[in-house]
């Protein structure tokens, strides 16, 4: 098994360092000829999700990733990956991969100075450490989606089929969970 | 240093902004071609290092009207530059709420002994370093993002190289000691021991580290990101040439695909007139001597 991880901006080392602690090969998906190395799960790590959804669509990857997620590839999504993901943003008529039907708000906590940490419940897997930075939430989901955490009433976790996005970084605390859970779903 | 939640927050803000370009702005509307060309943040400032040194005189920090207007204009992170030293700036700065700041020595230093006192601070800081010591005093401050020195407004990378090359050899050096080399490493360095350690251990800065300083083609973008830079920022670069939103992008791409030369040299092909620049032996102010 090898996993995908979205590499054009962003803190998509943090994801690789998690997976090689688990002992699972990812290969970085910086252009469209990467996509022909084989993987069998997908990354979409924070960053800035303007940034990511241009060089998506600049370096050709778009339409091949969104079919793959469309066909049932499995795909953890944090933070700016939960926005490319989304059908729609709030206050924006911008769609990047459109797959998963939430409405997100962006920059929902505010700038840098509402960026927060703390520890939360998430569905099945329990209490882990949550870090929120310029993070957004999922204002609305579609009856279909299973809502999987929230923090003060904000849904910052929503499962959709084979899609599992978040608001906050996993990947930047030490509590490999939520990776271990996704890799034992593929 | 002690690592307190909101110093961890502003580090992993700048971890969020690596593999990507950060570019100089001074209206709501070049943030705007900026934001849609691909930056991950914008600086805003009244006039860019080209033109600040053109001008001559005291530069200091932006209107913070200016400043609003920008942020208003983005939906990116918003950076603005203080002066070395100037802690009131500095409050300003965090009193609109901007969502990281320069002690920059771009504009006219402040205090010619003290840095800020970062750590007093809820926003993250980023600061400029020539070397490694200059680099892990500024963290000691509280720094939670480094860049390159690189001499502002020329156009010239040749200082931003020479600051990347001598911050890697100097860690490359750090790694290779015996700990007990460690202590001496330190007082050469004149920084604390924890942080030599942490270098040791971990063969990086505890921060993340952008180039910054001349950067005005893909290629160089693409030369600084081999060289180890963990993104860039772009100056006077992109608003002092030709055709700004097509530079932008290619700088944006030529970032995240530094390793491929054949994009890299598509990427290159067609973007108008660079900004002119000067060599650095042409230039009467070496900025950043300002702040060591």
């Amino acid at each position: 098994m090898q996993v995908g991880v979205l590499a054009v901006q962003g803190a998509f080392a943090e994801h690789e360092h998690v997976l090689s602690e688990l002992g699972v090969p990812c290969v970085e998906l910086r252009n469209a000829g990467d996509l022909d190395k084989p993987y069998d799960a997908l990354i979409l790590p924070g960053g800035e999700s303007t940034v990511q959804g241009k060089l998506l669509r600049d370096s050709d990857m778009f339409d091949t990733i969104k079919s793959q997620i469309e066909g049932g590839m499995p795909v953890l999504a944090t933070c700016a990956g939960l926005i490319l993901l989304a059908q729609h943003i709030e206050d924006d008529d911008t769609v990047h991969l459109g797959t998963l039907p939430v409405t997100v708000k962006r920059n929902a906590y505010g700038r840098q100075l509402g960026s927060f940490h703390t520890v939360s419940d998430i569905k099945g897997i329990g209490e882990v450490p949550m870090t929120f930075i310029r993070a957004p939430y999922v204002a609305e989901a579609s009856p279909e989606v299973d809502v999987m955490a929230t923090v003060d009433d904000k849904i910052v976790a929503v499962k959709y089929g084979k899609q599992f996005a978040l608001s906050f970084h996993p990947e930047l605390d030490s509590d490999y969970r939520i990776h271990k859970a996704f890799i034992e779903s593929i | 240093m002690e690592t307190t939640e909101r110093y961890k927050l502003n580090k992993e803000l700048a971890q969020m902004l690596k593999g990507g370009v950060i570019m100089d702005v001074t209206t709501p509307e070049q943030a705007k071609i900026a934001e849609a060309a691909g930056a991950c943040a914008v600086m805003a400032l009244e006039r860019i290092p080209a033109d600040i040194r053109a001008a001559g005189g005291v530069s200091r920090m932006s209107d913070p009207q200016m400043i609003k207007g920008i942020q208003n204009a983005v939906s990116i992170p918003v950076m603005a530059k203080c002066r070395i030293g100037h802690f009131a700036e500095a409050q300003i700065l965090q009193a609109i709420e901007i969502d990281y700041i320069d002690e920059s020595e771009v504009l006219s230093p402040a205090d010619d002994v003290y840095h800020i006192d970062k750590r007093q601070f809820k926003v993250p800081f980023v600061c400029g370093a020539k070397d490694l010591g200059e680099a892990l005093r500024r963290i000691n401050e509280g720094a939670s993002m480094i860049r390159t020195k690189g001499e502002p407004g020329t156009g010239d990378i040749v200082q931003a190289v020479r600051h990347m090359r001598k911050m890697n050899s100097q860690i490359a050096e750090i790694v290779s000691m015996r700990t007990d080399e460690l202590y001496e490493a330190a007082k050469k360095l004149e920084v604390p021991y924890d942080l030599v350690q942490y270098v040791h251990e971990n063969h990086r800065l505890p921060v993340v580290n952008f180039a910054a300083g001349g950067v005005a083609t893909p290629a160089d973008a693409a030369l600084m990101m081999q060289l180890g830079a963990e993104g860039v920022f772009v100056g006077s670069g992109i608003f002092k040439s030709g055709d700004p939103a097509k530079r932008a992008a290619a700088i944006v791409q030529a970032t995240t695909n530094y390793n491929d030369a054949d994009l890299v040299a598509k990427l290159s092909e067609g973007l108008g007139e660079a900004m002119v620049g000067i060599n650095e032996q042409e230039i009467a102010i070496l900025m950043a001597e300002r702040g060591k």
